[in-house]
């Protein structure tokens, strides 16, 4: 089995919870019990109005294309360490906020701004799995 | 208002002076910009500006001929440019009692002031990205102005080959939630969100970038010490070379060189014995959030840091005659001219297609040739010199590439994916 050489997140005890329910197959966001906010990075505070009343909840998984590059060459500083090309993209969630991520299963220079899409779980190594969007049906 | 996210477009009233070219935005993304607005409006009516203006002047500038290539270390290439500022101004060293070093380790600006031989001093480094050369000089500005010091080295360079890959916090939220999603993008991948949304919103097309990168690229034809002098481009050039992240092509791109950028700056009464001394007139700083899933990918700081530097100088995007504007990519130099007020919002595209951007143009931009074809130097060489070209246009020390005359020059360092920014207003 070839190891899985690209970056892998270290989960923290505030991310914890998105790691575990994206390991089940869940996109899992906090929402604030205060101003109704859901906020993404995840954090000890509400984002909008400070509250630490956040309970993580399960989320639609869908969203739309808020912008997208398709990767072809690495950086100066980087090393090589990616299946050229990608699309790199920021998905805006039904919910509100926005994730950096994947557009997958579709050829990249069919990728719009606007599109509708949904989340898809790649099990990249046993013990993490990544949260990628593909085109929703 | 608060707790409903929108799922739909949301019936709200915009302003009128709102910018055109908004209706593709979504509810967040008109969340930033009215709160934006609020604060700053907020902000103006608390705090009153201390003006810097004519409170010091830049009287020696120095640039470091780029190279692809070179063995000299990041502490060599900073001495030696660090030095060539000093003769610039018609120093000696022991009159040098401020040192602003651009940095890639801690304490920086310590070590190169006793590799220098500087008088103690004042002293501190910078990490603002491709803002720092501009943050430098009104903080330069600000320290001579409250008497700490008289004249200030600010130096702004690094050897690309010793850049500190500075252990990255695995645990930090991008190392988590974005970098296993674009590996190996870096920043060419970011800005490249930034001309997508761009596009995307007001219509701006890969042939209006391009010609950011054909004008520049005039000037550099004009510049001995550039990069790519005598290498004449076109747009179909641009269009032409490979994409590196869509819709960047390379040509789109900065060219990343060993060297480095330094000037001088000084208080009021010493600068008076200068021969040209390049008075700063205005600044503003602005710093964003830095995740792109935050801030708005198309309307940047630059809004805020050139609305004050442009109200501490009493002057208007009318009166500039040039402008130095940080180029790490075509799209930064037209977000730039749009949220600065050169032209309207969304409007960059057009305002860059329709205007002569080379030294002999209606708006002068970059005439050393910019990032893009002068090149970017470590240790944030490469923003400093916008400051650096800027300078040497007013001190009417351009050679073959002068502008007419020029009396107000605009300056914008920019630092992280547009994140970070510094406006400057010059004159002579």
């Amino acid at each position: 089995m070839s190891m899985y050489t690209k970056p892998l997140p270290t989960p923290t005890e505030t991310t914890a919870e998105f790691w575990k329910a994206a390991k089940r197959h869940e996109l899992h966001l906090q929402h604030c019990q205060d101003c109704g906010h859901y906020i993404f990075f995840p954090a000890t505070l509400c984002s909008q109005c400070l509250s630490p009343k956040l309970k993580w909840e399960r989320v639609s998984g869908r969203g739309k294309v808020y912008s997208y590059t398709i990767v072809r060459r690495a950086g100066f500083f980087q090393k090589g360490e990616g299946d050229l090309p990608y699309v790199s993209a920021i998905v805006e969630l039904d919910e509100g906020p926005r994730m950096a991520t994947n557009i997958v299963n579709i050829e990249p220079e069919k990728v719009v701004i606007g599109m509708r899409v949904e989340a898809l779980f790649d099990d990249v190594t046993p013990e993490v799995t990544l949260v990628k969007f593909k085109p929703a049906k | 208002m608060r707790g409903r996210l929108a799922r739909s477009a949301p019936q709200v009233r915009l302003p009128s002076s709102f910018p055109q070219g908004v209706v593709n935005q979504t509810f967040t993304e008109l969340d930033y910009e009215l709160r934006r607005r609020l604060r700053f409006t907020k902000l103006g009516l608390e705090v009153k500006m201390s003006s810097l203006k004519n409170r010091a002047a830049i009287i020696g500038i120095a640039d470091l001929k780029p190279t692809k290539r070179s063995e000299e270390k990041s502490m060599e290439l900073a001495a030696k440019v660090g030095k060539l500022a000093i003769q610039d101004a018609g120093l000696e060293m022991g009159e040098i009692d401020g040192l602003l070093t651009g940095v890639d380790n801690v304490q920086w600006s310590m070590l190169v002031g006793e590799y220098l031989g500087l008088p103690p001093g004042y002293r501190h480094h910078l990490e603002l990205q491709g803002a720092t050369g501009a943050g430098m000089v009104w903080r330069a500005a600000a320290a001579i102005n409250a008497g700490l010091c008289n004249t200030v080295l600010c130096i702004a360079a690094a050897s690309n080959r010793e850049r500190a890959r500075g252990g990255e916090d695995r645990a930090s939220m991008p190392a988590q939630f974005m970098r296993p999603y674009d590996p190996v993008g870096g920043a060419n991948s970011r800005y490249a969100l930034i001309a997508q949304r761009h596009m995307y919103e007001y219509g701006t097309t890969s042939g209006q970038l391009a010609k950011v990168a054909v004008d520049q690229r005039t000037n550099a034809c004009g510049n001995p010490e550039a990069i790519f002098y005598g290498q004449p481009i076109t747009i179909a050039d641009v269009l032409d070379s490979p994409l590196i992240c869509d819709p960047l092509h390379l040509l789109d791109i900065v060219m990343r060189i060993e060297g480095g950028s330094a000037l001088v700056i000084t208080s009021a009464q010493r600068a008076k014995r200068a021969a040209t001394p390049v008075w700063l007139l205005g600044a503003g700083e602005r710093l964003n959030h830095d995740s792109a899933i935050y801030s708005s990918l198309t309307t940047s700081p630059v809004k805020d840091s050139a609305e004050m530097a442009f109200r501490m100088a009493k002057v208007t995007p009318k009166q500039i005659d040039l402008v130095s504007l940080y180029d790490c990519y075509t799209i930064t130099v037209v977000v730039t001219l749009e949220d600065a007020g050169f032209c309207k919002k969304g409007q960059g595209g057009k305002f860059v297609e329709e205007t002569d951007l080379t030294y002999k143009g209606r708006l002068p931009c970059n005439t050393h040739g910019g990032q893009l074809s002068f090149g970017q130097a470590g240790g944030h060489g490469g923003g400093m010199s916008h400051v650096t070209e800027a300078s040497r246009q007013l001190m009417g020390r351009g050679g073959a590439r002068q502008v007419a005359n020029p009396k107000l020059a605009f300056v914008q360092g920019n630092g992280g994916t547009m994140n970070e920014e510094v406006s400057l207003i010059l004159g002579v």
